[in-house]
């Protein structure tokens, strides 16, 4: 055992959080996010609640199917952002009506499709591009899994930068429309965040469903030892690729709400550091539990805002503020309590 | 490639090497149908790689395993049930960090994919996981984590996961290993009782007093090479056994 390990065991053993039962240490968090999300909407007002309960709704749309493949079946993913941005860029390439030829700009063809014939075609997209990615993970497991997924987070990081035809590379795709039901446009932000709930809700049941099923326990069987597993008749290679692209087309829906939303994608939505920070969210919020990752979502976009607001940090050092922020909280959380803040599970 | 016979496995020069080292060299062997046979032998004479070769746990070299007439020159993991061979480890391999109902009930439960995603528990499967657990001593214990139990409770539940397969051929590999003599008056007990239910029970064992009671039939190992095979007393009444083996 090296002396990190022997180190970090004395400190879980002797840590604060030791002696207090479980339960109540997931209530006290439950309660302490809740609390500290309400008393934000209500100290910024109604218009910022908006805003912030949408930014909620997608992340957790991402950090709940994210969880199917990290939490439930063991692998650790940080690529999930590429899928997210092929749902993203999907629905702006499709959906998009901009009128390039007139910005001077690189020029893409516009199709303008409304907003519910694009987004089954960037689920799908999303779920095929995870399809041929996942025959080849499927060999890999642990620290390898890690670093073939975070080679594809590169390649579709790159792949949305350098594609200039489809893309628009740097400059970006703008003028993607809101969803609209006939002749009923969701343009404001009421009915907009009202669509992202249901997406949200109906993903998360679709998860429940998943992790109640015999399908579920045998992820987390998976999880556990998928070479003995596979001695009682299941072949894990199937169930593997099967949450891992269930997964994915999750988070294109993600990805398709997300450029409707902004009505503008660019590459920097999908770097890398988004995914290291989604894949944190999940373990921050507890592994193995669709509540923990709600949680995990809700703490994070609070974290995020809410450090807008102090008045000791000049705004433009927010976004790096909330990475260091986001990083000692891990650390902490792997120290004291590895499970994450609802969680069961440990990496 | 289909062989009908009185045996529930049959090798043919099966073999597997790591490396230099022949772990199971041109093995030729007969585990018949009825009755318990124990596989004995030194430390590294390929008793664990066969049972990991006949389960499909490793890869074979070469050779043909027969299960059940079936002959096979690629045993896959996941296509051993089909053959009804079930198997537990030397070193306990639980699914730690769920329950130890969840354990039984994972082996009990939908094997096609898309059905097991629309299969829900039923009062059938928890009805069985209920019979096993009070089987193998671990009812009280259900809601436990497996990583939580006792060595010896783990045991037993790796059996009763393995009972839950309702297999006609089971690989035991060291299932009396550790245990206080409680537990392992238990164990005794189930595989007693597994063969008067007509199954066929293959186990690894250092013990020579459960290895003197219990099996009908006895194999005897000696660098990945069957050194000889019969009827327990004679086995282990055999002069090169004793004293190359047993050390008695």
């Amino acid at each position: 055992m090296s002396l990190i390990t022997q180190a970090m065991r004395g400190l879980r053993a002797s840590g604060p959080l030791r002696g207090i039962p479980r339960a109540n240490v997931e209530r006290i968090a439950t309660i302490l996010v809740l609390v500290w999300a309400v008393g934000f909407m209500l100290w910024q007002g109604a218009g910022f609640t908006i805003t912030l309960t949408t930014v909620f709704a997608i992340w957790a749309i991402l950090a709940v199917s994210l969880n199917l493949v990290v939490g439930f079946t063991g692998l650790l993913s940080v690529g999930h952002i590429g899928f997210f941005g092929i749902g993203a860029y999907t629905m702006a390439i499709l959906a998009s009506d901009a009128s390039y030829d007139q910005l001077r700009t690189e020029s893409i063809p516009t199709p303008d499709w409304p907003f519910f014939a694009a987004l089954p075609i960037g689920i799908a997209i999303a779920g095929l591009v995870a399809l041929g990615v996942g025959v080849v993970f499927n060999r890999f497991r642990d620290d390898i899994f890690v670093l073939v997924s975070f080679g594809f987070a590169i390649i579709s990081f790159s792949f949305f930068l350098n594609l200039r035809e489809l893309t628009r590379g740097a400059f970006g795709i703008h003028e993607i429309p809101r969803p609209a039901f006939g002749g009923w446009v969701l343009d404001g932000e009421v009915e907009f965040l009202a669509f992202a709930l249901v997406c949200l809700a109906l993903v998360v049941l679709i998860c429940w469903l998943i992790v109640t099923s015999s399908f579920g326990r045998v992820l987390t069987a998976i999880r556990e030892d998928e070479e003995a597993i596979a001695v009682f008749g299941y072949r894990v290679t199937h169930f593997k690729l099967a949450v891992w692209v269930l997964s994915a087309m999750m988070a294109g829906l993600a990805g398709a709400l997300f450029a409707s939303w902004t009505s503008f994608i660019d590459p920097n939505s999908f770097i890398l550091l988004e995914s290291m920070l989604l894949t944190a969210i999940v373990i921050l919020g507890g592994l193995a539990t669709i509540w923990g990752s709600l949680l995990g979502a809700l703490a994070f976009v609070l974290l995020e805002e809410g450090m807008r607001f102090l008045p000791f940090l000049p705004p433009e050092f927010v976004g790096q503020a909330r990475q260091v922020v986001l990083g000692v909280l891990l650390v902490v959380l792997m120290l004291f309590r590895p499970q994450g803040l609802v969680g069961r599970y440990q990496l | 490639m289909t062989e009908s016979t009185g045996n529930a496995i049959h090798t043919i020069d099966l073999s597997k090497h790591f490396g230099a080292v022949r772990a199971v060299d041109d093995l030729t062997v007969a585990i018949p149908k009825t009755g318990i046979t124990s596989i004995v032998g030194p430390n590294g004479s390929g008793k664990s790689t066969l049972v990991n070769l006949l389960s499909g746990t490793l890869p074979l070299d070469g050779g043909i395993v027969i299960i059940e007439g079936v002959g096979l020159r690629v045993v896959k993991a996941h296509e051993s049930p089909q053959y009804g061979v079930t198997r537990t480890f030397q070193e306990v391999r639980l699914f730690e960090q769920i329950s130890a109902w969840d354990n039984i009930m994972v082996v009990l439960t939908e094997r096609r994919l898309i059905r097991s995603l629309f299969e829900r528990v039923t009062p059938s499967h928890k009805e069985t996981a209920e019979r096993i657990l009070r089987e193998v001593g671990m009812w009280e214990k259900r809601d436990a984590m497996a990583g939580e139990l006792s060595y010896g409770q783990r045991k037993l539940l790796e059996i009763g996961r393995a009972l839950a397969m309702d297999a006609q051929t089971y690989l035991f590999d060291e299932p009396f290993a550790g245990l206080f003599p409680e537990m392992l008056e238990r164990v005794k007990e189930i595989v007693v009782t597994m063969r008067e239910q007509g199954r066929t029970l293959i186990f690894i064992s250092h013990n020579m007093d459960i290895v003197r009671e219990l099996p009908d039939h006895l194999i005897v190992l000696d660098s990945g090479r069957l050194l000889t095979e019969g009827e327990v007393d004679d086995v282990l009444s055999r002069e090169e056994v004793i004293e190359a083996y047993l050390g008695e």
